[in-house]
C-alpha cells in the first residue's frame, strides 16, 4: 500500500488548550490544560501514520480535533486544501464526509436502541444526497458484507453481536460515506486477542480495497508498527518523534521513545533475563503544567541544564528523521 | 519451606509434600436466567513457594473466575461449586468455615486487582488502609500500624512515603495507586500473591515498573505467584509456566519456554501466530477466525472444534482429556503430537 | 518464535462470563423482569379493570347515575339486590357512583402523568442537551416550583382560578404545574449521562445535527427513568386529586369523583357508612394497584434501585 503521494490532509502548529477555570458565577481562568500544543504533521492518500503515545500525552484530543469535534485553539487542519477548522454549519458536513473515523469501545460507540441497519444507515440519512432512499438498504448489506458480516443481520440490535462483531459495525459506519480519511482511535484494544488480528486484516484489507488514508492511534506498539508507514511518537502534547516505521522502532533517537520501546514486554522468553530495559522513573508530568524546555527531561537520564532552558525543535537529526532531543542519537533498543 | 508461616493458625496439618497451592478438577457454574454457565470446568493448576504461574486466557475463558473461586470471594448465588477442591498447604480451602477461611484470605493468599481506584476506599487515607490490615489481623495499636506502612511503602518504592501516607487514593496516579494496593496485598507476607490483569490498566511505562516490583517482591519472599493475564508479552517476561485456558478449561500448560517454543495446542499456537511480527509487515497477519464460545451454547466434542484448523471429525465429537506430553507438560488437544511437530494442517 | 517479535499489549475486560457473554437489552430484560413480577401481574390486572370501568362504565353500572333514578326516600339503604353498594343521602345508588368516579381518577392521574412527562421531559432534554445558560434559566424556574409544597400549592392555584371553571381540566393544570421539575430533574440528568456516551460523539462526527441527535441518540436512551416517575407519579395524582375533591377545590357536583363523594358521606358517616368506606376503599385499591405496578417497573428498569 504504497502511498500515492498526494497530500490530503494538512496538520499545522495545532494547539488545544482547555481552560481551567474557578469560581461558578464569575468563572475566573486559573490555567489550562495544554493537551495538544503544537502538533504538525502530514498525511498523504492511502497511508498508515500510526500514532503512540501513553494516557495523557494528547492523543485521543488530537482525533477530536482533527474530527472537528473540538475547535481547536489555534491552528489549521486542512484536507484537500480546505480548513476545517475555519468550516461552519453546511459546509464542515460536507466536509465530514471525507473523515471518518473508528472508536475504541465497540460496547458504546453503538446506540443500543438502534438496529445495525439504523447505525449503517444514519450516515445516508445526514447526507441524504449521497444515496437515495430506497437504496439505503441495499448500501447497508452491501457494507456489512464489505466488513464480513452477514447482511441478513440487519434488523439485530448490537447487543446481539459479539465485541468483534460490533467492531465490524462500526467501521462499516464509518465506511459508509466513502471518506478518503479514517481515524482509527485504538480501534482492537478493547477486542480479545484472537480477535485482534482479524481486526487489523479487515483494516488493512480496506485499506487497499479503497484506497483510505488512516491515522491509527494506539498504546500496543507491535500493532502499530504492523500497520504504519510511518510513526509519530508523542508526549504530553507534543510530537517528539516523526519518522517511517523502520526508522522508530530500529534507530530510535529521542530517549522517550527508546524506553517506550524498552518497556514493551516481548512475547518470548528467550533471553529474558539480558533484554536491555530502561525503566523510566515516576510518571508523566501534568499537562496543566508542563516542565519549561523539553517536556521529558523530569524523567530523562540524558537531561542536561539546557534542557530545562531550551525547548528542543522536532527537525531532522540522529537516524536521518524527525526527532526533539538535544542529545538525540540513533539506537537500535530492540534489535529487531 | 522458607515461607514465612505464622504460629498459633487454625491452619496446622500442612503436609510438605504437597505444592504450596493445588487447584484440583474444579468446577464453577453460574445461574443466569438464559441458563447454566459452566464457566470454569474442570481447571487444575498448582504453584510451589517462590514460582510464577500466569494463567492466560481471553474473556469469558474462566481465568479470573477460577481466582476468586481460589479466594472465596465468589458471589454464591448465582455462583456454586459442584466439584473440586482448592487445597493450600494440603487443606481443602472450600470445606472450611468462613471464619476459617476468612484468616487464610488475606493473610496468607492475597490479590490484587486491574482497577486500583474502584479497589481502594476513596475516604480514607492509603495510611489508614494500608495499616487496617494490622490492626485488625496482627492487632497492632494505630501508631505501630503506621509506622508500618509507611515501611510497606517504601518498600513498594513510593516516593517521600513518610509523607504522602496521608493522602487520599485520588491524590496518586494510576501506576502508584497499584502499588499501594500491592502493599496492602503484601503486608501479612503471604505465601500465595495472585495478580489478577495487574497492569492491564497502566501505560506501557508504568506497566514495566509494576512488573519489575512484582518479580522483586516474589524473589525476596518466595512467594508462590499467579499471575492472571491476557498478554501473550506480559506472561513471556516473568512467568515460570504457564496455563492457557479456553472456555473454562485448561488447554495447554507447559513450562514458559517451551509453550512460546513449540505450542502443543492449535489455540495457543494460533495466539502466539497472530502476534504482529516485523517480518510479516505488510501481509496479513494469521488470525484465529471465528467468535469466542457462548458459554450457553458450547461446541459440542472440543471446545475450540468451530474454529480450529486442524480439525477432525472425532474432535466434534469427543472431548479431549488433557493429554500428558511430558511431567510438566500437557495438552487438550487429540492431535497434539501432530501439533507439536507441525505435520498437521 | 523469534527475537524480532513485538508483543500485543491490549487490554481485555476480566473474565464475567454470565454478563458480558449475551447481554440482553433494557427493555426486553425488563419486560422479561415484568412478566414474571406477580406484584406487575396483579398490579396490571386491577389497572387494566379500571381503565376499562373508566372507559365504558355503563358496562358494568347497574342503575345509573342520572338525577332520576336517585330518590330520597331511598336514602341511606343498606346493600340489597338492587343497590349493591346501598345509597347514598340523596339515595343514589353507590355502586354506580363509584363505577362513573373512577373515570375521574383514571383521566386526572393518566393525563397530569402525561402532561409532566411530556413537559418536564422536553425541558429536561433540552437543558441537559444545550447546558449553559439555556440549562441555568430552566433548573432555576423548576427549583422555585419545586420549592412549592405541592398540596398547599395545588390548593393555592385552585383557589385563585375560582370554582367556577374547576374541573377535571384545572385540577390536571394545578398538578401537573407543581410536578414537572421533578421529571426536569430526572430527565436532565439522565441526559447529561447519555450526551457522553461515544455514541453521540460518533454521530457527532457524521454530521448529525442537534434535532437528530437528541431525538434518535439521547431520548430513546434515558426516558427509563421518566418513565419509572411517571408511573410512581401516576398513583400520587390520582390521591391527590381525591385530596383536592374531598378539600372542595376539585372536582364539584354534579360531576362525580371519589373524593368528593367522601366528602358528602362524611357527615352522616356513623348512620350510614357504606357511601363512604366504598369510594374510599376503590380509591385505595387504586392507587395500591398503581404502586405495585410503579414498584414493579422501577424494579425492572432500574435494578440498582432496589
Amino acid at each position: 500500500m504504497a502511498p500515492s503521494g498526494e497530500r490530503i490532509l494538512e496538520v499545522r502548529d495545532l494547539v488545544k488548550h482547555f481552560p481551567l477555570t474557578q469560581g461558578i458565577v464569575l468563572k475566573r481562568q486559573i490555567g489550562a490544560i495544554k493537551a495538544v500544543d503544537g502538533v504538525s504533521f502530514d498525511l498523504h492518500r492511502g497511508e498508515t501514520l500510526g500514532v503512540v503515545g501513553e494516557s495523557g500525552c494528547g492523543k485521543s484530543t488530537l482525533a477530536k480535533l482533527l474530527m472537528a469535534l473540538e475547535r481547536p485553539t489555534s491552528g489549521g487542519v486542512t484536507i484537500n486544501g480546505q480548513d476545517m477548522t475555519k468550516a461552519r454549519g453546511a459546509e464542515l458536513k460536507r466536509m465530514r464526509r471525507n473523515i471518518q473515523m473508528v472508536m475504541q469501545d465497540p460496547y458504546t460507540s453503538l446506540n443500543p436502541r438502534m438496529t445495525v441497519g439504523d447505525i449503517i444507515g444514519e450516515p445516508f440519512e445526514i447526507h441524504t444526497d449521497v444515496a437515495p432512499k430506497g437504496d439505503r438498504r441495499r448500501k447497508v448489506q452491501e457494507l456489512l458484507e464489505v466488513v464480513g458480516l452477514n447482511p441478513e443481520h440487519i434488523n439485530r440490535y448490537p447487543h446481539q453481536f459479539s465485541g468483534g462483531q460490533r467492531q465490524r459495525i462500526g467501521i462499516a459506519r464509518g465506511l459508509a460515506l466513502q471518506p478518503e480519511i479514517i481515524i482509527c482511535d485504538e480501534p482492537v484494544s478493547a477486542l480479545d486477542v484472537s480477535i485482534q488480528a482479524q481486526v487489523m486484516n479487515l483494516l488493512e484489507r480496506l485499506q487497499e480495497e479503497f484506497n483510505l488514508a488512516y491515522i491509527f492511534i494506539a498504546h500496543d506498539l507491535s500493532v502499530v508498527r504492523h500497520i504504519s508507514d510511518r510513526v509519530a511518537v508523542m508526549y504530553l502534547g507534543k510530537i517528539v518523534e516523526l519518522g517511517k516505521d523502520e526508522a522508530i522502532y530500529e534507530r530510535s533517537a529521542h530517549p522517550y521513545t527508546q524506553a517506550l520501546l524498552s518497556a514493551v514486554p516481548v512475547p518470548d522468553p528467550e533471553g529474558r533475563e539480558s533484554r536491555e530495559r530502561i525503566i523510566l522513573q515516576g510518571d508523566p508530568p501534568s499537562p496543566a503544567d508542563p516542565p519549561s524546555g523539553c517536556r521529558f527531561r523530569t524523567r530523562c537520564w540524558k537531561a542536561q541544564d539546557i534542557c530545562a532552558e531550551q525547548e528542543p525543535l522536532l527537525e531532522v537529526r540522529a537516524g536521518g528523521h524527525l526527532s526533539a532531543c538535544h542529545f538525540a542519537e540513533a539506537h537500535d533498543v530492540i534489535h529487531a | 519451606m522458607s515461607n514465612p508461616s505464622i504460629d498459633t493458625h487454625p491452619l496446622e496439618a500442612e503436609a510438605t509434600t504437597e505444592p504450596l497451592l493445588v487447584v484440583d478438577n474444579l468446577h464453577v457454574e453460574f445461574t443466569t436466567r438464559q441458563g447454566l454457565v459452566r464457566a470454569v470446568n474442570g481447571v487444575s493448576y498448582t504453584v510451589n513457594a517462590g514460582e510464577s504461574l500466569a494463567v492466560l486466557g481471553e474473556s469469558g475463558s474462566g481465568k479470573s473466575v477460577t481466582a476468586q473461586a481460589i479466594m472465596g470471594i465468589l458471589d454464591m448465588p448465582p455462583a456454586r461449586i459442584p466439584k473440586g477442591e482448592v487445597r493450600f498447604r494440603g487443606t481443602d480451602m472450600l470445606k472450611l468455615s468462613d471464619q476459617a477461611r476468612s484468616q487464610i484470605r488475606g493473610q496468607r493468599i492475597a490479590m490484587i486487582f486491574q482497577d486500583a481506584l474502584s479497589a481502594l476506599n476513596p475516604v480514607f487515607t492509603v495510611g489508614w488502609q494500608i495499616s487496617e490490615m494490622f490492626r485488625v489481623h496482627r492487632g497492632m495499636s494505630k501508631r505501630d500500624g503506621m509506622r508500618k506502612a509507611v515501611e510497606l511503602m517504601d518498600r513498594v518504592r513510593i516516593p517521600a512515603a513518610k509523607n504522602r501516607v496521608n493522602d487520599y487514593p485520588h491524590q496518586f496516579s494510576g501506576g502508584m495507586r497499584q502499588r499501594i494496593m500491592i502493599a496492602m496485598s503484601i503486608a501479612l507476607d503471604p505465601e500465595v500473591l495472585i495478580a489478577d490483569e495487574p497492569t492491564t490498566a497502566l501505560d506501557v511505562t508504568v506497566q514495566a515498573q509494576i512488573m519489575d516490583l512484582l518479580a522483586e517482591l516474589q524473589r525476596e519472599s518466595n512467594m508462590g505467584l499467579i499471575l492472571i493475564t491476557h498478554d501473550l508479552g506480559v506472561v513471556a517476561d516473568v512467568a515460570d509456566k504457564i496455563a492457557v485456558m479456553y472456555a473454562g478449561r485448561i488447554v495447554e500448560h507447559a513450562p514458559v519456554h517451551d509453550l512460546y517454543k513449540t505450542p502443543a495446542h492449535p489455540y495457543s499456537k494460533g495466539l502466539l501466530d497472530s502476534i504482529p511480527r516485523v517480518d510479516m509487515k505488510g501481509q496479513e497477519l494469521y488470525a484465529i477466525k471465528g467468535l469466542p464460545p457462548n458459554l450457553l451454547d458450547m461446541p459440542s466434542g472440543c471446545a475450540f472444534h468451530p474454529r480450529c484448523p486442524y480439525r477432525r471429525d472425532n474432535c466434534v465429537t469427543d472431548v479431549p482429556p488433557l493429554y500428558e506430553i511430558s511431567g510438566t507438560r500437557g495438552s487438550a488437544c487429540h492431535y497434539y503430537r501432530e501439533v507439536l511437530d507441525g505435520t498437521l494442517g | 518464535m523469534s527475537n524480532d517479535t513485538l508483543p500485543s499489549t491490549a487490554p481485555v475486560q476480566p473474565a464475567k462470563p454470565v454478563k458480558e457473554s449475551k447481554p440482553a437489552s433494557l427493555w426486553s430484560d425488563a419486560w422479561y423482569d415484568l412478566r414474571r413480577n406477580p406484584v406487575f401481574i396483579i398490579g396490571g390486572a386491577m389497572l387494566v379493570l379500571l381503565i376499562a370501568i373508566s372507559a365504558f362504565p355503563g358496562l358494568f353500572d347497574t342503575v345509573g347515575v342520572d338525577a332520576k333514578t336517585c330518590s330520597l326516600a331511598q336514602a341511606r339503604k343498606g346493600i340489597t339486590s338492587e343497590h349493591w353498594f346501598g345509597t347514598d343521602n340523596l339515595g343514589c345508588d353507590v355502586y354506580s357512583r363509584v363505577i362513573w368516579g373512577a373515570r375521574v381518577s383514571i383521566i386526572v392521574g393518566f393525563v397530569s402523568a402525561i402532561v409532566t412527562a411530556i413537559i418536564g421531559g422536553a425541558l429536561g432534554l433540552l437543558g441537559g442537551f444545550y447546558g449553559r445558560w439555556v440549562d441555568v434559566l430552566l433548573s432555576r424556574i423548576a427549583e422555585i416550583f419545586f420549592a412549592v409544597p405541592s398540596i398547599l400549592g395545588a390548593l393555592l392555584i385552585l383557589a385563585v382560578i375560582g370554582r367556577d371553571n374547576a374541573g377535571i381540566g384545572t385540577v390536571v393544570l394545578a398538578l401537573s404545574l407543581l410536578a414537572w421539575p421533578m421529571i426536569l430533574r430526572i430527565m436532565r440528568a439522565a441526559v447529561i449521562t447519555a450526551k457522553a456516551q461515544d455514541y453521540v460523539v460518533a454521530a457527532r462526527a457524521l454530521g448529525a445535527g442537534p434535532g437528530r441527535i437528541m431525538i434518535r441518540h439521547i431520548l430513546p436512551n434515558a426516558v427509563a427513568p421518566v418513565i419509572v416517575v411517571s408511573t410512581i407519579n401516576l398513583g400520587a395524582f390520582i390521591a391527590a386529586e381525591a385530596a383536592l375533591s374531598f378539600l372542595g377545590v376539585g372536582i364539584q357536583s354534579p360531576q362525580i369523583s371519589w373524593g368528593l363523594m367522601i366528602a358528602d358521606a362524611r357527615n352522616r358517616f356513623l348512620e350510614a357508612p357504606l357511601p363512604l368506606l366504598f369510594p374510599a376503599l376503590f380509591l385505595s385499591l387504586t392507587i395500591l394497584s398503581v404502586v405495585m405496578l410503579g414498584d414493579a417497573v422501577r424494579d425492572a428498569l432500574d435494578p440498582k434501585l432496589r
